[in-house]
């Protein structure tokens, strides 16, 4: 059971350092929001009228010229194009189109003519310096193309060991001063995988073992977190992204684990009482609402999360599952067949007040967004498989962002509700993409077996 | 235990040794050897329409064994579930309801379970692919509930019967067309304990 500690040291590896905001003057601190925002109008670097501002980011400045930190320089500003192509709040400027552009070899000498003829209006430089074996100090500074002065300078230290992170936390703090926006750069992805190729350890038919896996955002980093060789499956990250609730079936039956993945410990909070699976985080993170067959029949209950004072919130003999909660925490949203085909449906969070949302063919996994969405994405039969809908709570409005590549679903939101990720058969075998809340911008995060049932970090 | 075993084997070995006499004779025919002249026939004359190139048959050199010995007594719990005298039971699509057919298999199921009275099963409800891998966790174990009730109405005891959803996750055919899909709909009995 204490078989995950050493992966993930690397998760917490930076020690967010200094902030220097070099002019004019040092607004913007976690002060009054006010203060904050009048700051970031003075910063703010806009492009043409009516166009996003464009952005370039060259390969950082190498300080040391070990053959380390020439490999994370590069990689760092290639990490950082793509974490803020990902949010679309500027426009990015190829990096390939700038390869002729002489290589800053410091902040104080860079090309301002050339990034201005090159159509740049802002410029993001960064420096990578080895301070010690295993150690980097990061600086990165955003310049107005225009003015030439810099309107962010952040400086970050830490280990080595993941180079991405840094440029992953330039990305939030960049799209967070510019934009007043929490990027996603940093949250996590986890799904069920098959990609081991294992079989199930105890069955005569040959089945294959799906275990969790964690990722990056953006797919890098990779990492299972099961050993079991049983099947592992629909995983949801604790809001503090420091556990993963999942249904395993390591004792041949179905129950509700909770993985500690930083201490390396489990939990099963369940605990046997019938078979219990999809279990989904209150937002709070101290409760689970799940499916259980304990009384005869897949129903939800809520529980907090070590298991105690077990509350049953549905009672009919159709089936009810896959809970998903409201971000306040009142109400919780569900799939039941009650009245034929499986639908979507709403309840408060004391079992009253029960809505139907969906009337379709076939509606599963609804996935409440985060605040300031208010909406539901779910899975919905469209054809021979599924596609991703959204339901507009406020408006009562529905819009589809997928359309018959393959069989999609299985929805999650990002952390700031601008994404979703999902399950697509488009590419053949059962992969995990992300896309925008406007179905635009997909991209593909994994490639290899099949991956199944994503959720994205809070 | 173990003289029954050696008995059986016995048996078996004398079995196979006819069978192989019998395998022979069909397989060469009869080839002409320089010996004397055969006898005069003074057996009745044989039916004529096949001609005599069959197995010679001979009395059986051991009697029948007394007791029958039941194959399924001695396999192991493994073996048993290989080749599963348990049969499959299949749904319609999005569907628990038990057909005609789906009780006639398992009426046979019952009876099964009546003659072995010591074995207790794992009911498991799969699904097909078409449905999503969430809801279908609870068809699946409606499917396998639907078989349990049933069995349980025939008179097998509830306490010899567990029942597992392993949802879409375990499709026995990999197709996806009607015919896989048809096959994956069902309750699969495995044997646990005998």
């Amino acid at each position: 059971m204490r078989q995950h500690t050493s992966l993930f040291v690397a998760g917490a590896a930076i020690w967010s350092a200094v902030a220097i905001v070099a002019s004019p003057g040092n607004g913007g601190g976690p002060g009054s929001p006010q203060a904050q925002q009048q700051a970031e109008v003075i910063l703010s670097i806009s492009g043409e009228p009516g166009a996003r501002p464009r952005y370039a980011v060259p390969d950082f400045i190498v300080r040391t010229s070990d053959a380390e930190t020439v490999a994370a320089a590069k990689l760092m500003g290639a990490v950082l194009w793509d974490d803020l192509e990902f949010e679309r709040e500027f426009y990015m400027v190829p990096r390939d189109t700038y390869r002729t552009i002489p290589a800053a070899k410091s902040f104080s000498e860079i090309a301002f003519d050339r990034w201005r003829e090159l159509g740049a209006d802002g410029l993001l430089i960064g420096s990578v310096e080895r301070t010690a074996p295993g150690t980097f100090r990061v600086e990165v500074r955003l310049f107005d193309v225009r003015t030439r002065r810099s309107v962010m300078a952040k400086e970050y230290t830490g280990t080595a060991t993941n180079p991405r992170l840094y440029a992953h936390t330039a990305s939030d703090d960049i799209h967070l001063q510019q934009r007043a926006l929490r990027g996603a750069a940093r949250s996590r992805l986890t799904f069920s995988s098959d990609r081991d190729g294992e079989r199930v350890s105890n069955s005569i038919q040959p089945r294959d073992v799906k275990e969790i896996y964690i990722s990056d955002y953006d797919g890098a980093n990779q990492r299972r977190v099961t050993v079991t060789r049983k099947l592992n499956i629909m995983p949801r990250w604790s809001p503090d992204a420091r556990a993963i609730a999942y249904t395993s079936y390591r004792r041949d039956f179905p129950d509700i684990y909770v993985s500690l993945i930083y201490q390396g410990t489990l939990e099963n909070p369940t605990g046997g009482q019938g078979q219990n699976w999809l279990p989904a985080w209150s937002p709070d993170g101290t409760r689970l609402c799940f499916t259980s067959t304990r009384d005869g029949n897949s129903e939800l209950y809520v529980m907090n999360r070590d298991g105690s004072n077990v509350t049953r919130l549905t009672t009919n003999p159709a089936i009810d599952t896959t809970p998903t909660w409201s971000p306040s925490g009142t109400q919780i949203a569900f799939t039941s067949d009650r009245n034929g085909s499986p639908q979507i449906y709403i309840i408060d969070a004391d079992g009253l007040n029960l809505r139907k949302i969906t009337s379709e063919s076939w509606c599963d996994r609804p996935t409440w967004s985060p605040a300031p969405f208010n909406e539901i994405a779910y899975a919905s039969r469209t054809g021979p498989g599924y596609d991703i809908r959204i339901f507009d709570l406020a408006t009562g409005e529905r819009r589809q962002l997928t359309s018959g590549e393959g069989s999609n679903e299985s929805p999650a939101y990002a952390p700031n509700g601008r994404h979703l990720a999902f399950m697509s058969t488009r590419a053949g075998r059962k992969q995990i993409f992300v896309m925008g809340r406007d179905g635009q911008g997909v991209r593909q995060i994994t490639t290899v077996g099949n991956n199944y049932t994503p959720d994205w970090s809070r | 235990m173990r003289i029954r075993s050696i008995s059986s084997a016995v048996v078996l070995g004398v079995t196979l040794a006819s069978l192989l006499v019998g395998a022979c004779g069909t397989k060469k025919p009869p080839v002409a050897r320089p010996l004397p002249p055969p006898p005069p026939v003074t057996t009745p004359p044989a039916p004529p329409a096949p001609p005599s190139t069959g197995p010679i048959r001979e009395a059986p050199v051991v009697p029948a064994p007394a007791v029958v010995e039941d194959p399924m007594a001695t396999r192991s719990i493994d073996d048993l579930n290989r080749d599963s005298p348990m049969r499959v039971v299949f749904f319609d699509y999005d569907s628990a309801e038990l057909s005609a057919e789906a009780r006639a298999v398992l009426d046979a199921n019952a009876a099964t379970l009546k003659k072995y009275a010591s074995w207790a099963i794992t009911i498991e409800g799969h699904c097909d692919e078409r449905g999503t891998a969430e809801y279908n966790l609870s068809l699946g174990e409606r499917r396998a509930v639907a078989a349990q009730s049933y069995l349980v109405s025939l008179g097998i005891p509830a306490s010899r019967l567990r029942t597992v959803s392993y949802g879409k996750e375990f499709p026995f055919d990999p197709g996806h067309d009607d015919a896989a899909w048809a096959k994956n709909r069902r309750a699969h009995f495995v044997i646990t304990a005998k």
